[in-house]
């Protein structure tokens, strides 16, 4: 278990002090898939860095299994690194080192005998899809088998816990979700705790199961990644969950009535609900936007509607939308004002 | 002056004969033992200045790494030829006499390392900071962090900037002819100029290019075959 107590961390900068991180309590259970999200500049990459004691944070405490990283000397800190290992958006391999040769090094370091270590070496090539890679350079490697070797180089000290730092940002799609699948692959085979940090929301909705939504060095919101999609409560993870809003808000007359309606089940999203809408009740209405998405084994999405004609045919209208089981319906006051700026 | 007759044509033949080949030898030798002793001063000192700054994998105190930076500065800008006699008295401590071949290697040490310091700070420089970050997120030493990691990943950059060492150092051979070190350069300075023998002056220095272009042509060779960034 990681737990992370009243962290700050703040930079002295030619500009003044800059405060990087402000108070921030998590708590991540061993098994988690956690994600960190916020844009760039949120500080997700400080707060990473803090967890393996890389950067010192000015106040607070982070708990590893209840011991308190900070108060380490070098070498018990250098051990506790061996438990908590990272892998990169730049996959950070030696250049010069073959790739059995990058998996091996951690565990010669650590003390393992050079035969033991080439057998374990193997094996996590094995265990990450590139068994025939082992005397590759990382030069003549792709990308995504990059970063296969990265976590092999990884998992090669038995860690406890994964930091991920953006670590499929620099990846195409496919390959991205190819790394992904291994990521919880890995969470659930060998019981490695995750902790995912990303500016992508649909590398959230693939693999994690608990996430924070870190803004200007805070945690603004924090749940499990259910309840946080379904139901954002933050602007900032509004905007994340809703990208397409603030375009699609822009589009919109400043004062046309807006309804925004989020599904919380498969079944509601697939029913033509709208059109529905018009027959029953009577109150046309036009899409802003909408996205719907599977998280997990769930299915989430949302619609923005402007509802035509006046307040009593939005009252109609949310009346006739809330009689809907999974549906949540929240009446958009001066949303496009909100998104416009964002 | 420099005119060319039988005299010293049948001269510098002599030369060619009896005395370049030893002179090349000892131009060799002082060359490669003045690179090697100033690689055992250089190298360390060179990953010193890296790992020891403010932000380096291990910090010393400022004051201290001031006075190392001044101490190379100084040593780097006296000219050789003054150098050499200021060290005078150390190369009688260690070799027991100030003048000849052997004595040479103190001088062309004490020019050179410094010089390779600097050599060896600037291709430690060049490692991706964030694969030093990797190696500090995965529990190494400092000390594995520098050999295991950033001595590794700068071996071509090493190989090209020893090269480039080489080549200095045996250009400051033909100096240390003045004191009476051995090598092409006694014989370029004793020979063709002081005794004004175009030929032997000519022999010499197109010597000293050859062996100039071949080592530069083995190391860049060598840097190249070690450089596992590019893709073969």
């Amino acid at each position: 278990m990681i737990e992370l107590r009243n962290l700050c961390k703040s930079f002295v900068t030619a500009d003044g002090p800059v405060e990087a991180l402000r108070h921030v309590n998590l708590t991540i259970n061993n098994g988690d898939i956690y994600g960190i999200i916020g844009m760039s500049g949120a500080g997700k990459s400080t707060l990473v860095r803090c967890i393996n004691m890389l950067e010192r944070p000015t106040e607070g405490e982070v708990l590893l299994d209840g011991r308190n990283l900070g108060a380490l000397n070098k070498k018990e800190l250098q051990q506790a690194r061996r438990r908590i290992t990272m892998i990169f958006q730049g996959f950070n391999l030696l250049m010069q080192r073959t790739v059995l040769q990058n998996v091996m090094l951690p565990l010669k370091l650590s003390g393992v005998d050079k035969k033991e270590a080439e057998k374990r070496a193997l094996e996590l090539l094995d265990v990450v899809g590139l068994p025939d890679k082992a005397n590759a350079y990382p030069a003549q490697l792709s990308g995504g088998q990059q970063q296969r070797v990265a976590i092999a180089r990884a998992l090669s000290t038995n860690p406890d816990v994964l930091l991920c730092d953006e670590a499929t940002s620099a990846l195409d799609p496919k390959t991205t979700h190819a790394i992904l699948e291994l990521i919880r692959d890995i969470n659930e085979k060998l019981g490695i705790t995750v902790i995912v940090i990303t500016h992508q929301m649909s590398v959230v909705q693939e693999i994690c199961n608990r996430v924070a939504i870190l803004e200007n060095g805070e945690v603004v919101e924090e749940g499990t990644v259910a309840d946080v999609f379904s139901n954002p409560k933050a602007d900032a993870t509004r905007n994340l969950v809703y990208p397409e809003m603030a375009d699609s808000a822009v589009l919109a007359d400043e004062h046309g009535q807006r309804v925004r309606l989020i599904f919380n089940g498969a079944l509601t999203a697939r029913e033509p609900l709208i059109a529905r809408m018009a027959m029953d009740a009577g109150v046309e209405a036009s899409i802003l936007g909408a996205s719907t998405r599977s998280v997990g084994d769930r299915a989430y999405g949302y619609i923005l509607l402007e509802i035509m004609g006046g307040p009593d045919e939005l009252a109609k209208a949310v009346k006739y939308l809330r009689g809907h089981e999974n549906v949540t319906v929240q009446v958009e006051v001066d949303y496009a004002v909100k998104g416009g700026q964002a | 002056m420099f005119t060319i007759n039988e005299k010293k044509l049948a001269e510098a033949w002599e030369i060619l004969r009896d005395e370049v080949p030893l002179a090349l030898w000892d131009t060799l030798y002082v060359t490669f033992a003045a690179t090697f002793l100033a690689i055992l001063i250089g190298l360390p000192l060179g990953m010193l200045l890296v790992a020891g700054e403010k932000n380096g994998i291990r910090p010393i105190p400022s004051g201290l790494m001031k006075v190392i930076n001044v101490v190379i500065n100084l040593l780097r800008s006296i000219p050789f030829i003054i150098l050499i006699v200021l060290v005078i008295p150390l190369t009688r401590l260690l070799v027991g006499t100030s003048v000849g071949t052997v004595a040479s290697i103190v001088p062309l040490t004490v020019a050179a390392f410094p010089f390779i310091a600097r050599l060896v700070e600037g291709s430690l420089r060049e490692v991706n900071p964030n694969i030093i970050e990797a190696a500090q997120s995965m529990g190494f030493s400092p000390l594995q962090i520098m050999t295991r990691v950033m001595l590794p990943e700068s071996v071509p950059s090493l190989i090209n900037n020893f090269t480039l060492a080489i080549t200095t150092i045996m250009g400051y051979t033909a100096m240390s002819g003045a004191i009476g070190g051995g090598g092409l350069g006694k014989i370029a300075i004793m020979i063709g100029y002081n005794r004004y023998n175009y030929p032997v002056l000519l022999m010499t220095v197109i010597l000293l290019i050859v062996l100039v272009q071949v080592i530069q042509s083995v190391g860049t060779w060598l840097a190249i075959k070690n450089d596992r960034r590019l893709k073969k």
